[in-house]
């Protein structure tokens, strides 16, 4: 059994529902994303059109994460999730430097990696991963690639010639597949942020990688303490006025 | 409206969460830089002990573990700090996973910092033999002092790897394309000759002026070398389109522009002249001011190599 994942792009309408059921479900802080759907708009006005790309961890069958990973803290399941064992996780960052997608956050609340299971726990237990689930247009396809007659594999199979992946340079064989992408969705160098003409927010880069509360002193002292009480009230900067700054250095 | 300035097939990212920025930042760069003077000076050691007798550089046999052992503690010390669960640094050796060069090179580098720390001590204890002359543990020191000789052919072995394994974790960093160069390997190399030679260079002034000489001549070979691989690297080299991209923000005077350049003028160029000069004319202090600036512009480069490929979105 290999699990794989397709998110037809064609279907897509943008409601980020499985960001927000990722959140809820895997207890996701704020500040940190397993799953998110980017926005691009292509073309030049009035003729423009925008598209809605869900990102997530690609579950690759050659992962750079696990292969630099000191402590065999991501590692493979027999069903191909690529898992994270957070206990384990000493926290070097290294699987953030070489995973190609930036599927990868130092989880706030825990300092240690975390990313996208496919929601290992619930397919455990033979149910869907909650991105699954909350999608109104089942523009995600989750199931087992290795069974030709399995959903995904059918769907790939009807949608030869348009099914893509993310990067297949880096020969890192994703399991997660795109119906109805192109460069200019899946390709990040085709994509211009242009600070000042986003909808939401123009925040481009985090401010810390991992806990913003817990200085270098403090990880040294972390066994010592008591127990902090971290809720997502803790990750909100208020004040914040962040802009693209390329001088800031992540959790230093 | 920036829409209208754009062609029509190219694409405007309008909503996205925070990325993030860098995240190997300075405390990494501390981490490369003060590894390559703790090998550096082994292996730069080494090459002086076989050219020249020992009587010429008389402080060598102390002070090349010592500044050796200092260097790789700030190296280990800055490890630590960057992880985010130091105390879990165990975990290397209690669960090691060894298709990871950080693994890899931290059982190495842990290996080579404990044979360095037996030769600082036989080292020291040699070159002060009335200190502590009663102490127990001074005493049986000293009567292992042939087993520094011993043991160094393999120290110097072991600096190579130890030397080289940061390349391999930035070759295993497969995001970030800057690095995926072999010419990774061989600027680790000539970053720990560099910086070698400006350390023993710091140290040398009772030495012999043909000791000081073949300092100045590594030291002109490495930075030579090293500039003409960066600026390989920097102008001429066919690289992945994420590489180009990297390389041609900073091309364009982006951030890291002037941090590299200053490191190369400080660290390279004018440190290449001045121990050329230097091995026609013994001048120590002019010597002594290639060292600093050689160890400063190694410390600006690495920093800027580290931190560029940083600063490109993956997705």
């Amino acid at each position: 059994m290999k699990l794989g994942f397709l998110v037809d792009l064609n279907l897509c309408m943008g409601c980020k529902g499985c960001e927000v059921a990722c959140k809820v479900e895997n207890e996701v802080p704020l500040g940190s994303w397993r799953l998110r759907v980017k926005y691009i708009d292509i073309g030049t006005f009035p003729d423009t059109s925008r598209s809605f790309t869900p990102l997530r961890c690609n579950h690759c069958e050659s992962a750079p994460c696990e292969r630099i990973c000191p402590v065999s803290a991501l590692h493979y399941l027999e069903n191909g999730i690529v898992n994270i064992d957070s206990a384990r996780c000493i926290g070097c960052a290294g699987c953030m430097m070489a995973c190609p997608y930036g599927a990868i956050y130092m989880d706030p609340e825990t300092n240690t990696a975390d990313k996208c299971t496919y929601c290992a726990h619930r397919v455990e237990s033979g149910m869907m991963p909650a991105c699954v689930v909350i999608c109104p247009v089942q523009a995600n396809i989750f199931g087992d690639i290795d069974d030709d007659n399995s959903h995904i594999s059918r769907y790939i199979m009807e949608h030869q010639g348009a099914v893509q992946v993310r990067k297949p340079e880096k020969h890192t064989s994703p399991k997660h597949f795109y119906v109805g992408g192109g460069n200019q969705t899946l390709n990040p160098l085709a994509q211009q942020r242009i600070e000042g003409y986003s909808l939401f927010n123009n925040i481009t880069h985090l401010k810390h990688i991992g806990n913003p509360h817990e200085g270098v002193i403090d990880r040294f002292l972390e066994p010592f303490k008591g127990e902090e009480k971290l809720d997502n009230r803790s990750f909100i900067d208020f004040d914040n006025n962040a802009h693209e700054s390329y001088e800031e250095e992540g959790g230093h | 409206m920036v829409e209208h300035g754009i062609n029509a097939t190219q694409a405007i990212v309008t909503l996205d969460v925070a990325l993030p920025g860098i995240i190997w930042g300075w405390m990494i760069t501390l981490n490369m830089w003060a590894k390559s003077i703790g090998t550096g000076v082994i292996l730069v050691g080494a090459f002086l002990l076989y050219r020249h007798k020992k009587e010429e550089m008389p402080n060598l046999r102390w002070m090349m573990p010592l500044i050796a052992f200092i260097a790789l503690n700030v190296f280990l010390l800055f490890t630590l700090t960057d992880l985010h669960h130091p105390y879990r640094m165990v975990n290397i050796f209690l669960h090691p996973h060894w298709t990871s060069a950080i693994t890899v090179g931290a059982w190495m580098a842990s290996l080579f910092t404990g044979l360095i720390t037996v030769m600082m001590l036989i080292g020291g204890f040699d070159a002060y033999p009335d200190f502590r002359k009663n102490c127990g543990i001074a005493k049986s020191i000293r009567g292992i002092s042939p087993f520094y000789e011993k043991i160094f052919p393999f120290v110097v072995f072991l600096a190579i790897p130890v030397t080289l394994y940061t390349a391999i974790i930035m070759a295993e960093s497969s995001a970030r394309e800057l690095w995926q160069a072999p010419a990774e390997v061989m600027q680790m190399m000539w970053a720990a000759f560099m910086a070698g030679s400006s350390a023993l260079i710091l140290i040398s002034n009772k030495w012999s002026a043909e000791a000081r000489k073949d300092l100045a001549l590594v030291l002109a070979i490495a930075t030579f070398f090293s500039f003409m691989m960066y600026m390989g690297e920097y102008f001429f080299s066919f690289k992945s389109s994420e590489a180009e991209a990297t390389l041609a923000f900073v091309h364009a005077g982006g951030a890291y522009n002037t941090e590299f350049w200053f490191g190369m003028v400080l660290g390279f160029i004018i440190p290449f002249f001045i121990a050329v000069s230097s091995m026609k004319s013994d001048n120590k202090t002019l010597l002594r001011f290639a060292a600093i600036l050689a160890l400063v512009g190694l410390y600006m480069a690495k920093d800027v190599w580290l931190k560029i490929p940083q600063m490109l979105n993956l997705s």
